[in-house]
């Protein structure tokens, strides 16, 4: 399941459901991601979420697909959220379910691995010295690629 | 056609979307660009740096060589950072 919303998720309540729903499974994984205070040296005091809507649920639709074929999975749960972040504020949520650990384990880090390039998000950081769009990062690239 | 901009490019230019109507020499994403280039200082910014740019066509990244039309959804941005 995919969501892209302005709004935060509770972990918990999110995690329980998807055990809750289905008792073939023997094992979830999870990757929350948070808005830093930094980057680099500097302080940050905001972080602006934009995203191409339409493009984005087709996006991660097609990495839920992509994990499903790759990995025995009972449940995949992308939540991704928009907007004007904190530092602390909570970002991304990725869940998956299996009935052993391999798979949930190693599809969660596959699903993190590719939102991270293929999914169209672009983050504008409120730093000391203005405001900056984040670079994508040579290693994201190379994460990503190690799944290819 | 629709063309959207994301992330720096944006910024650069100063809107986020636009329907335009490109001449004829324009047949895909490069010339599309070259042809924007001329719009303005800030395209011409934007766009200085083609290796950074990345693209889709109706929702979908494709390459810069893709031919497009005026019914095509166009959308060019800096590269992604999701997650």
């Amino acid at each position: 399941m995919i969501r892209v919303q302005t709004e935060d998720f509770d972990i918990g309540a999110e995690i329980t459901r998807i055990g809750a729903d289905n008792t073939e499974i023997g094992g979830l994984a999870s990757f929350v991601g948070l808005v830093r205070d930094y980057a680099g040296d500097e302080k940050i005091s905001a972080m602006t979420l934009e995203h191409y809507p339409g493009m984005t649920e087709k996006e991660l639709f097609k990495l839920e697909t992509e994990a499903r074929e790759r990995w025995d999975l009972q449940e995949v749960l992308i939540v991704h959220r928009y907007g004007r972040l904190k530092p602390g504020d909570r970002i991304v949520l990725v869940v998956t379910a299996s009935a052993h650990r391999k798979a949930s384990l190693e599809s969660c880090q596959f699903l993190i691995d590719w939102l991270k390039t293929k999914a169209p998000f672009w983050k504008l950081e409120d730093r000391e010295s203005g405001a900056k769009w984040v670079d994508s990062r040579e290693q994201d690239t190379v994460a990503a690629d190690k799944w290819v | 056609m629709q063309v959207l901009y994301f992330g720096w490019v944006k910024s650069r230019i100063g809107i986020s979307k636009e329907t335009l109507s490109p001449p004829l020499e324009v047949t895909n994403v490069v010339t599309l660009i070259d042809w924007l280039k001329g719009q303005g200082d800030g395209y011409a910014a934007a766009f200085n740096d083609a290796a950074s740019l990345r693209v889709a066509v109706n929702q979908e990244v494709a390459p810069l060589d893709t031919v497009i039309s005026d019914d095509d959804e166009v959308a060019i941005f800096s590269p992604m950072t999701g997650g």
